[in-house]
């Protein structure tokens, strides 16, 4: 590549971080600090029940016993776990109604774009708000149990639903399941909760706003999302956070169960900040742990994400195909710019007869970023006639940052169909000549072909939400032109 | 309209181009002939600027400027086009969605309204019919999946929609059934006038039977060795081109 084309790459990768913004609202913010007191804090914060708050501590016994996972391929300070503060809410935030939220906070949203007041909400699309350690707000909560959906804050359903969350808790993901996974059921704070009853058909688009604000704090979200016989539900997740020098933990667990013949659909836009785009300094590191149980016959599972923020992200959302004929999907692109590294894929277990799993995999790398596929697909004895489909193409913008593939099979069951494919292309000199030669310039060239690399994708999103992932994707790439 | 002068072209410095001289009058239109490997594409890519094809020497006139320091963009937008030998396929990307960007950005350049979604497909409707091509190529990404002879169609489709001064026509009637020789010569005899300019490579007198080149050159080893009227490439088919080599 030659010298002009860097300088514009350069040019690009200094464009600010839209949401980088700091509101200015008190809180009450624990002091930095992790032991068994801290997490009597929280669950007393939230009034739990006694049986949450042993099940925090087991997990928190057996995290001390655990050591941080270093295979994976991303390199990051180390994280001093006593330096963290794990709970931050906005001083105000027990509210009857929407009228009563923090104007400061409802400003918040406004500038991401998520109006919360009553008339300006969003047609068909339900919101709950998570500001720091907490949920502020959720809309459109009357309507929709007037459907029987239940959609509110995972600490209200803690107290309010006790049965449904003891059942599901921790039933995809065990406490003991990975490192990050153990923190979080020891001190998680707030995230959304899901319950589609059976026959419903969820009757609108439900979402989850994430927003870190406070300085020093990690988010700790937990989110449950089950769905009943013959229900079904599409759930999108948004997430942002102001530009801070040091970097700031965000490990979320979220658990999907699906039963017989049921659908979720999970999506996901994650824009945390990045950190600084020339020394790497600051950024969120999203250590996430998802997976879904397609537990009934018939059931569907499918997530899609779009992961175009946070210095360092680390995931796998995953499927567990227990039902016969039970169907998994992991749709994803995800970029890495400037200094930004990724460890991202998924895994598809097959239990149930007639399983099928479909991976679409696009990774976009720029600037220096780095970034790895990680897929596993593993067909148990049990499950005959699985079949899987793998796609992951990568495309790397200039020439100083790298695209790795790492897809591991474990077949046990003859029967399985296994089809996998891959390509790791630079953004075509061809391409962007093509577009050049019709008049086209660099930036626009390089927006349109990686849209329409990740177009497969994108058309898994909820329609409004796809306009969002283009216009996300522009904005992450101005300037990384090459 | 285009003056190239003394032009020595390097490719990964590999000499390709070793002094060519190109005049093209507003509304001539000049064929280039010549082997394989003699520096046709060469030659057009280093007009529209592609990169690593730097020019050494000499220089390259447009409208009265060098353009040899121009963006390639710059020069699509003052009104160079090239049809590719190659066409370039851009997965998931849109042909009419392409095509409309490409044809905004040059009305942007040129101070006019941009057309949107609603009105660029009646003018591109327009065009479509010019050759012969069905609507469903529109929906399509660009050039996938596209035959050989699509992707020429394809390529004279945004000729005619971008409305340039001088078409470089990279031997755009090779791989063309008889049908689709004329109907793209057709296109290129309709489109012609006073003020737009050709400039045509091809390897076959027949494409020539379609349209009346003003002048035909023979481009050997980076080098045009000879030039003549339309008998030339009549030459050309009955002797071949080692007569003149020697
Ligand atoms: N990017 C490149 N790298 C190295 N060599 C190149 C490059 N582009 C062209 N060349 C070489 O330059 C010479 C001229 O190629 P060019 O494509 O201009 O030929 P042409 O006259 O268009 O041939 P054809 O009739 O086959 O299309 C060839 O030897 C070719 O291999
Ligand atoms: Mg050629």
């Amino acid at each position: 590549m030659n010298q002009s084309k860097n300088a514009v790459i350069d040019q690009r990768v200094k464009e600010d971080y839209k949401y980088g913004f700091v509101t200015d609202i008190e809180s009450d913010t624990l002091a930095p600090g992790i032991s068994e007191k801290t997490i009597h804090f929280i669950s007393e914060k939230k009034k739990e029940p006694s049986w949450l708050l042993a099940w925090r501590l087991k997990a928190y016994r057996k995290w001390l016993e655990m050591k941080e996972p270093n295979w994976q391929n991303v390199k990051y300070a180390n994280i001093d776990y006593q330096d963290i503060s794990y709970f931050s809410a906005p001083k105000k935030n027990e509210l009857k109604s929407l009228d009563e939220l923090d104007p400061e906070l409802l400003n918040t949203y406004n500038k991401l774009g998520i109006p919360l007041d009553e008339q300006k909400m969003m047609n068909g699309i339900a919101v709950d708000a998570v500001f720091d350690s907490v949920s502020i707000a959720t809309t459109f909560r009357e309507e929709l149990k007037s459907h029987g959906v239940i959609f509110c804050s995972f600490s209200e359903a803690a107290v309010d639903y006790p049965e449904i969350v003891k059942k599901y808790l921790g039933s995809v993901i065990p406490h003991t399941d990975n490192y990050f996974a153990c923190l979080n059921s020891a001190v998680f704070t707030d995230g959304s909760f899901v319950f589609i009853p059976k026959g419903v058909k969820c009757p609108m688009e439900l979402s989850t706003y994430f927003r870190i604000n406070e300085a020093k704090t990690g988010q700790f979200e937990r989110t449950l999302i089950i769905a009943e016989e013959g229900s079904s539900v599409s759930y999108l997740e948004g997430c942002t956070a102001p530009m801070r020098d040091e970097n700031q933990l965000h490990a979320a667990v979220v658990e999907l169960v699906a039963l017989d013949n049921a659908t979720i659909k999970y999506s996901t836009v994650q824009n945390w900040y990045p950190g600084n785009p020339e020394t790497g300094e600051g950024g969120i590191y999203n250590f996430v742990t998802k997976r879904g149980l397609c537990s009934g016959k018939n059931s569907r599972i499918s997530w899609t994400q779009v992961e175009t923020g946070s210095a360092v992200t680390w995931k796998y959302p995953s499927c567990i195909l227990k039902g016969d004929n039970s169907v998994g999907e992991f749709y994803s692109v995800a970029l890495t710019n400037n200094l930004q590294q990724a460890d991202t894929g998924t895994k598809m277990i097959h239990i149930g007869k007639n399983t099928k799993s479909t991976i679409i995999s696009k990774g976009i790398s720029a600037g220096k970023g780095q970034q790895t596929y990680r897929g596993e697909v593993k067909i148990m004895k049990s499950a005959d006639n699985a079949r899987n489909f793998s796609q992951c193409d990568s495309i790397l913008i200039g020439d100083r940052c790298g695209a790795h593939t790492f897809p591991y099979i474990d077949v046990r069951n003859q029967s399985a169909t296994m089809e996998h494919e891959a390509s790791t292309s630079k953004i075509g000199e061809d391409q962007l000549f093509y577009c050049n030669q019709r008049g086209i310039d660099t930036e626009d060239a390089v927006s349109m072909i990686v849209n329409g690399f990740c177009k497969e994708v994108f058309n898994e999103l909820p329609m409004e939400f796809a306009m969002e992932a283009t216009k996300l994707m522009e904005v992450s790439l101005e300037g990384s032109v090459g | 309209m285009l003056e190239v002068k003394n032009l020595h072209v390097e490719v990964e410095g590999k000499q390709i181009l070793n002094g060519i001289d190109l005049n093209v009058k507003p509304g001539e239109m000049h064929a280039i002939m010549g082997l394989n490997g003699s520096g046709k594409s060469t030659l057009s890519n280093a007009i529209t600027g592609r990169e690593n094809y730097s020019v050494t020497k000499g220089d390259i006139i447009y409208k009265n400027e060098s353009i040899v320091e121009m963006e390639p963009n710059e020069r699509a937008l003052a009104g160079i086009f090239m049809s590719f030998q190659y066409p370039t396929v851009i997965p998931g990307v849109n042909n009419t969605y392409f095509l409309r960007a490409a044809v905004n950005a040059k009305r942007k350049y040129n101070k006019q309204k941009e057309y949107d979604a609603a009105s660029f497909l009646k003018f591109v409707k327009s065009k479509l019919k010019e050759v012969e091509m069905d609507s469903k190529y529109l929906k399509r990404a660009v050039n996938e999946g596209f035959s050989g002879g699509e992707k020429k169609r394809n390529e004279m489709l945004q000729l005619l929609c971008l409305e340039p001064e001088l078409a470089i026509m990279d031997e755009t009637d090779s791989g063309l059934d008889i049908d689709a020789l004329k109907i793209i010569s057709k296109g290129i005899n309709n489109y012609k006038n006073k003020d737009r300019s050709f400039l045509v490579i091809t390897h076959y007198q027949r494409l020539l039977k379609y349209i009346e080149p003003d002048v035909v050159h023979v481009l050997i080893d980076g080098k045009i060795i000879k030039s003549g009227g339309k008998e030339l490439a009549l030459e050309l088919e009955e002797k071949g081109y080692s007569w003149l080599e020697s």
